[in-house]
């Protein structure tokens, strides 16, 4: 029944769609709450530099949804066209959040449309921010909806299996799982932080190449408080992650941190490398703090990878997508954390070339992290497409057309990169701030 | 048949499919048009009137898509193994121009300026889409799945070569650019731009013939193809026989250069007859002959509390689309271009 090709070229294009929608949804999930912030500051100080902050993020704004859109219907399809099998049986007990965010979304491009087109039209400005927040719940609960049906594949309840035949379902059961809680609130939290650290990656960008108008350092100042802010929400949700794993997907941990054995006061493994013969070197160790991310106590048994059987453990590798997710988390908080203080307290060095390359590289960092994210989350989760319930392979098609398909779509997704950030830097290379800001002066309330 | 669950989910699907059909109907064809204005010089009379319309809807559009393919697998999550597994090839080929089109259409319209390269392959895909979606119905007619050692297998040269393939590939293109150029001659004329109307209204005129005659042609087709299909659809003659002559209302209409708003809502009514007409004759099979609504169909507790969320679905979005309706498609001022807007 297994093509084993078919399977293989599967997993490879839904991870080629994955990585690239996620960059995109990540983007059209916490733009719309910066872009709100914005419009709102904007209004309270009456600064017309914040509301024109609004402005432009939207016009960028709608070139990443555009692709969003695009990539997730993608994806969308693909469940059903890759995974036949595992859809037809998901399908009977996890629809329910998948239809609630086909509305959620429908409810946020509608809004958007409007917002959108009347930028000039209402005379009270606080009637058309009014506008944003349908916006931005919408694409909030589209993510919230969407995790949870990740969170379901990984820890699926809400139905009983009686001699391979489904029995007693219960979609809310189902989508109240036990990952669901830490899962949605640490997608949706790295989105608005990862979103807050790109947008602040480009106004360091222009105060480096130049520019040194205020414009860009209340947008920075801005960006980096909402990045601090949801960075830290991030670090406490992602040690509630490891305490959920090591309650419900143990095999999950174990993998990620190169725990094999059971023990109790178990230590952590950062960092570090593994050779052929699973030797791990120049690993730092610290001891009993496994058990802490774990139970949440320095003397707590951490289950290890020797109480599952070789064919059910995911691959090691993940130890390093981990490591990438968790070391550069780190280093955001602490770049923007000592932003913040420098501010406050006056330093000048946050001002200097150095640290600014720092905040545009956290950009592009940010991104890298949630890809090393989800990579984890799907990597960790194997060999199951739905832990203890549907094997991957069994899940996928037999369609000996996939490999030609997958040609196909990285056609496509390269297109689609390379129009978006081509459409995006032109877009306001031919329109500077400081041009509009001058054309908007004479001509503020039109 | 009885009203339960299955017929309540299908007509819910099949609503949302008749609207992606009239919408995506319009956008394509609008694509499309406006391809052709500029390769025959015609572009200073349609390209600002399409653009105008088209601008805040686009996505729109595709949401009723996605809503029909989400639908249908959680109210029939069969049709995902069935479908999904022999669509592979069809199905991405129409992602992938969805992809361009959807993605460069904002490119264009709010990045860079117009180029004459993207605009032909805009309108390109808008036929190469409806061509690859019909495609979609033609395999529900069955004959061209078989099941081999358990595999799902599509027949593509049975496929390719089946008159029924082509002719709801000419109907599904003939379709759009009729539905479309009855729309927008309507539009043109709410935006008092006379000569936009004039030549909308030859678009409409022109495509309408092929439409009905495909359409006759189709039903002819089905008796030799599928005849079990065929002598249900006699059953429901009625139904095509409104829809024959509400067809023949519109064009009247649009002959006498009268009422184009009712020309259009005529049109609706035309295509809404003939679509559930076709698809209640479908009944009860979602893929003849290996799936009905009854073997593929959900649980109980999911379909309700699917039917649940639809219900309060609707009750926030039908005011929404009321609001985004009222402000670009019915707003006189807006319609016409006298209010600009930045975007």
């Amino acid at each position: 029944m297994i093509n084993e090709e078919a399977v293989y070229y599967s997993r490879i294009l839904t991870e080629t769609t994955l990585s690239f929608h996620i960059i995109y949804a990540t983007l059209g999930v916490g733009v719309p709450l910066m872009i709100m912030i914005a419009h709102w500051v904007g209004i309270k100080k009456n600064d017309e530099h914040y509301i024109l902050l609004a402005r432009r993020w939207t016009r960028g704004f709608i070139i990443t949804v555009a692709v969003g859109v695009v990539t997730g219907t993608a994806i969308g399809l693909q469940l059903s066209l890759l995974w036949p099998n595992f859809m037809e049986l998901a399908g009977n007990v996890i629809a329910l959040p998948l239809f609630m965010e086909t509305f959620a979304f429908f409810f946020e491009a509608i809004f958007l449309g409007i917002y959108l087109y009347t930028w000039d039209r209402f005379e009270n400005q606080r009637k058309h921010l009014l506008l944003l927040i349908p916006v931005a719940i919408g694409a909030s609960f589209s993510a919230v909806f969407i995790t949870i049906v990740n969170a379901f594949m990984n820890a699926p309840q809400g139905f009983e299996l009686i001699n391979g035949e489904l029995a007693n379902v219960n979609p809310i059961q189902a989508m109240f799982n036990p990952a669901m809680p830490t899962k949605v609130s640490h997608v949706v939290g790295t989105a608005y932080m990862t979103s807050a650290f790109v947008l602040a990656s480009i106004a360091a960008f222009r105060l480096l190449r130049g520019s040194n108008h205020i414009y860009h350092k209340k947008a920075l100042y801005l960006t980096m408080k909402v990045g601090l802010i949801f960075s830290l929400t991030s670090l406490i949700v992602g040690d509630l992650s490891g305490k959920y794993l090591a309650e419900y997907q143990p095999e999950k941990l174990a993998a990620a941190e190169w725990h094999f054995e059971t023990s109790e006061s178990a230590e952590l493994i950062l960092l570090g490398f593994m050779n052929e013969e699973e030797e791990i070197k120049y690993a730092i160790r610290i001891p009993y703090a496994l058990s802490i991310l774990a139970h949440g106590s320095p003397t707590a048994e951490v289950i290890g990878l020797d109480q599952f059987r070789e064919e059910d453990r995911p691959p090691l590798y993940i130890h390093y997508l981990f490591n990438i997710m968790v070391a550069i988390g780190m280093l955001m908080i602490v770049v923007s954390f000592f932003y913040i203080v420098s501010k406050a307290k006056g330093w000048s060095i946050v001002e200097s070339k150095p640290y600014r390359w720092l905040i545009v590289f956290g950009g592009p960092l940010s991104l890298i992290a949630i890809e090393a994210g989800w990579w984890l989350a799907e990597v960790g989760r194997q060999p199951w497409i739905l832990r203890g319930i549907m094997r991957t392979a069994e899940g996928a098609t037999t369609s000996n057309d996939v490999d030609l398909m997958l040609l196909l779509f990285c056609g496509l997704y390269l297109i689609l990169g390379i129009g978006s950030v081509v459409v995006l830097t032109r877009m306001f290379r031919r329109n500077p701030v400081e041009r509009e800001l001058m054309e908007r002066k004479g001509d503020v309330h039109r | 048949m009885n009203i339960n669950l299955e017929i309540i989910g299908i007509t819910v699907l099949w609503t949302f499919l008749f609207g992606y059909i009239i919408v995506a109907s319009i956008d394509f064809g609008a694509g499309f048009f406006n391809a052709y204005g500029i390769f025959t010089k015609r572009e200073h009379i349609l390209t600002k009137i399409i653009q105008r319309y088209l601008s805040p809807v686009w996505e729109v559009t595709n949401v009723f898509l996605v809503f029909f393919f989400v639908g249908i697998v959680g109210f029939f999550p069969s049709t995902a193994f069935y479908y999904g597994t022999t669509l592979l090839v069809p199905v991405s080929i129409a992602i992938i121009l969805l992809g361009i089109r959807g993605s460069y259409y904002a490119f264009e319209t709010y990045g860079a300026r117009s180029h004459k390269g993207y605009a032909f392959m805009y309108g390109l895909s808008g036929l190469l889409l409806p061509a690859a979606l019909s495609i979609v119905l033609t395999i529900s007619e069955g004959g061209f799945i078989s099941m081999v050692d358990g595999h799902l297998i599509l027949d593509y040269w049975l496929l390719f070569t089946s008159p029924l393939t082509w002719s709801i590939v000419v109907l599904s293109l003939s379709a759009v650019l009729y539905i479309s150029a009855v729309f927008l001659t309507w539009y043109a004329d709410q935006a008092n731009d006379t000569p936009a109307t004039e030549l909308l209204r030859r678009y409409a005129l022109i495509w309408a013939l092929p439409t009905i005659i495909t359409a006759g042609g189709i039903i002819y087709e089905l008796r030799f193809h599928n005849k079990e299909h065929y002598e249900q659809i006699l059953s429901f003659w009625w139904m095509f026989l409104i829809s024959a002559l509400l067809f023949i209302g519109t064009v009247w209409l649009l002959w006498k250069r009268k009422n184009y708003g009712v020309a259009f809502s005529l049109l609706i009514g035309q295509f809404a007859f003939a679509f559930y007409g076709y698809g209640m004759s479908h009944y009860p099979y979602l893929l003849y002959p290996h799936l009905t609504i009854y073997d593929s169909f959900t649980n109980e507790a999911m379909a309700i509390s699917l039917i649940i969320a639809f219900i309060a679905g609707l009750a926030l979005l039908i005011p929404s689309l009321y609001l985004l309706l009222r402000l670009f498609l019915f707003n006189k001022d807006y319609v016409s271009g006298k209010s600009e807007h930045e975007h």
